[in-house]
């Protein structure tokens, strides 16, 4: 049963220069207790998308579709109605954990006012539920911790308190969006565990954004690749790494640099730059950058699907796969 | 100067920059001193590219910058083909400037938004060859451009009209116009995108190779550093815990804290990292730099623990293969990948 489905999703900025098409037309679905990972370039629209999920979208953006949680399609409703979705059962955790918190205010009360507004706590209980939040993300002396500024706190900690934050009201759904880009390798994944440690405790969906399949390979169930506003490729964790169909993914797993292989090569770059999303190339718009790139890819490339649900958007047929349209019915 | 080809090029000795900050009230006033970088040494000779590894506020971008004179060191002496960069006097040292370049890390924000590409690249030249002759300035440029992979005809283009890949060429260009002997890039590739960080790492080590640079790279990360470097040096808390050579660092590092940083690279492949044993990862934060731990700086987070950790500062010493290491246990650990 799908926590979270989204169909048909579009969003469109209004800008000097002309419509910016950000996401053109997306289809996916988050089961509960699942981790989808959204993984794709700067510009690929991966941000947008969840941010109009959450109604999130600068004033210039307008999203059309459909992003149903549960029985409510998030898109229709008021933002007074969105406002109790949020932080409540949609939590979302951005990428800088340094602007992301009030720097006049100390933790305490950054922390204890989302539950005092959603769960209509009491002072008390909601400072107590705010420390053992602090110590479920492993803040040490969380009783103490609590009365500092975010200043005080290294931008690990900053970070282990967002996702706190993000957990105080027991969301069903996490939206993480790069959480550990800023930060660390070290800390980095010291994170990754602890959101993958949290999921297992809770049962609660995650979404998490990212343009680094690496960071992902160890918690996530399913990945979605995103190229343009489209989705490219979207299967299973094992089925993007080991089997991965479209030439993008190909390019994106190729250019991470490892350290368990050897290094005496050039590492592989994707060739070319993002397209320009004022005007999208025709056809597939990954086919400037694209090794494999042929006369068909002119034409508007068909989804392909597996009898198993790995799904690519390219010429190139996938094994055992047939031609489905955007919701993955068979067309 | 020395005329020998194979002798280093920047000789750093002993640097260190210490900045102070005041606190408290106005009665009782503390000065407190952090050692951002704490008595770092390390050759470069001509051609070579030496990686520098640390998690942020290990001191790396301070060291960058004090070997450029950015910042003033405390104490400790920058050779700089024979001539100590830190006695010399501004005017004589902005001549040196025209030999050593940097980039930047932030390739958005460290391009004028006013400025065109063209104008970008070609402002060292007008500063340091003012009567160079326009066209002579604009060929170059074009060459530039055509050199770091954009075309000669977006000379006239914005920053905002570029990617973020496409600006951080833009800074290389602008770094190399004045055909420099070494060049410092400060995490060049860290605000980009997976796909498009091995572009500019390949472009820079085409680049160096071609034009014979001495290169510094400066990463947090040692993934990204191992396919440029010929050798790295990994800081932790301003100093410098083990500088080797890069297949040796690999594959067997000498400090466990080197260990440490490789263990946190995830590697795209699932069933390896589902497998990992969360133990192998670094814990807890880098301890407070103006109230560093005794002994070694590492030691309260280090699995290798004794004693003699806590106690005694380990020197920077140098092992039988010509590697360096900060650690009083280097030769009984085994810490190989």
């Amino acid at each position: 049963m799908a926590l979270l489905n989204v169909k048909n999703l579009r969003v469109r900025f209004d800008t000097p220069e002309g419509d910016v098409h950000a996401v053109n037309g997306i289809d996916f679905h988050v089961n509960q207790g699942e981790t989808l990972a959204i993984v794709g370039e700067s510009g690929s629209g991966k941000s947008q998308l969840v941010m109009a999920i959450m109604g999130l979208l600068a004033e210039n953006g307008e999203a059309e579709g459909v992003a149903e949680f549960r029985d409510v399609d998030l898109m229709q409703l008021s933002s007074h109605d969105l406002n109790k979705v949020r932080g409540r059962e949609i939590a979302m955790i951005f990428q800088d954990p340094m602007t992301s918190l009030n720097p006049f205010l100390t933790i305490e009360q950054q922390m204890t006012e989302v539950v005092m507004h959603h769960q209509k706590l009491g002072k008390r209980e909601a400072h107590q539920h705010a420390v053992e939040m602090l110590r479920a993300v492993r803040i040490p002396d969380p009783e103490e911790r609590i009365r500092q500024y975010p200043h005080e706190y290294s931008g690990g900690m900053r970070q282990r308190v967002m996702i706190a934050m993000g957990l105080l009201c027991e969301p069903d759904l996490l939206i993480a969006d790069e959480p550990t880009t800023a930060l660390d390798v070290t800390v980095q994944a010291q994170i990754t565990h602890l959101i993958g440690e949290l999921r297992d405790k809770t049962q609660m969906a995650i979404i998490l954004i990212t343009h680094d399949l690496a960071v992902v390979a160890g918690i996530c169930d399913r990945i979605v690749v995103m190229y343009a506003g489209k989705m490219v490729e979207c299967g299973t964790v094992d089925e993007i790494f080991y089997e991965p169909q479209h030439p993008y993914t190909r390019g994106l797993l190729a250019s991470v640099p490892r350290l368990d292989r050897d290094a005496e090569m050039d590492l592989h770059a994707i060739p070319g730059n993002p397209p320009n999303l004022l005007s999208l190339p025709t056809g597939c718009s990954f086919r400037d950058r694209c090794v494999e790139a042929q006369e068909a890819c002119r034409q508007v490339p068909p989804l392909w699907r597996d009898e198993k649900g790995h799904m690519s958007r390219c010429v190139n047929k996938i094994p055992g796969g047939q031609i489905v349209d955007d919701q993955g019915e068979p067309a | 100067m020395s005329t020998d080809v194979s002798a280093p090029v920047l000789r750093v000795q002993d640097l260190a920059v210490h900045f102070t900050s005041e606190s408290g009230s106005f009665l009782h006033r503390k000065e407190r001193v952090l050692k951002a970088v704490d008595g770092i040494s390390f050759d470069l000779n001509p051609g070579e590219t030496l990686g520098i590894v640390g998690e942020s506020g290990s001191g790396k971008s301070t060291l960058a910058r004090a070997i450029l004179g950015l910042v003033k060191p405390h104490r400790g002496r920058v050779l700089w083909m024979g001539d100590d960069l830190t006695k010399l006097e501004p005017d004589q040292m902005r001549q040196k400037r025209k030999e050593m370049q940097i980039v930047f890390q932030d390739p958005i924000a460290s391009l004028n938004p006013r400025m065109t590409a063209g104008a970008i690249i070609a402002e060292p030249l007008w500063t340091f060859y003012p009567q160079m002759d326009r066209v002579q300035v604009e060929e170059r440029t074009r060459g530039m451009l055509k050199m770091v992979g954009l075309l000669p005809n977006q000379i006239n283009r914005y920053p905002h009209e570029f990617s973020g890949g496409q600006c951080q060429r833009i800074g290389i260009a602008r770094s190399l116009v004045l055909n420099p002997k070494l060049l410092i890039c400060d995490e060049p590739v860290s605000a980009l995108d997976v796909s498009i960080q091995a572009q500019i790492i390949n472009l820079l080590k085409d680049l160096q190779q071609k034009l014979g640079l001495a290169l510094i790279f400066v990463a947090h990360d040692l993934s990204i550093v191992r396919h440029i470097s010929d050798r790295v040096m990994v800081m932790y808390m301003g100093r410098s815990m083990e500088v080797a050579e890069k297949t040796a660092l690999y594959r067997r590092p000498l400090h466990p804290y080197t260990r440490a940083l490789m263990k946190s690279v995830p590697v795209p492949d699932p069933r390896r990292e589902r497998g990992l044993q969360q133990d192998s990862w670094l814990k807890g934060d880098m301890p407070s730099p103006y109230n560093p731990p005794k002994g070694c700086v590492f030691h309260n987070r280090c699995p290798y623990l004794v004693k003699r950790c806590q106690a005694d500062v380990p020197a920077l010493r140098r092992l039988e293969n010509g590697d360096w290491v900060a650690c009083h246990r280097a030769e009984e650990l085994d810490l190989s990948i």
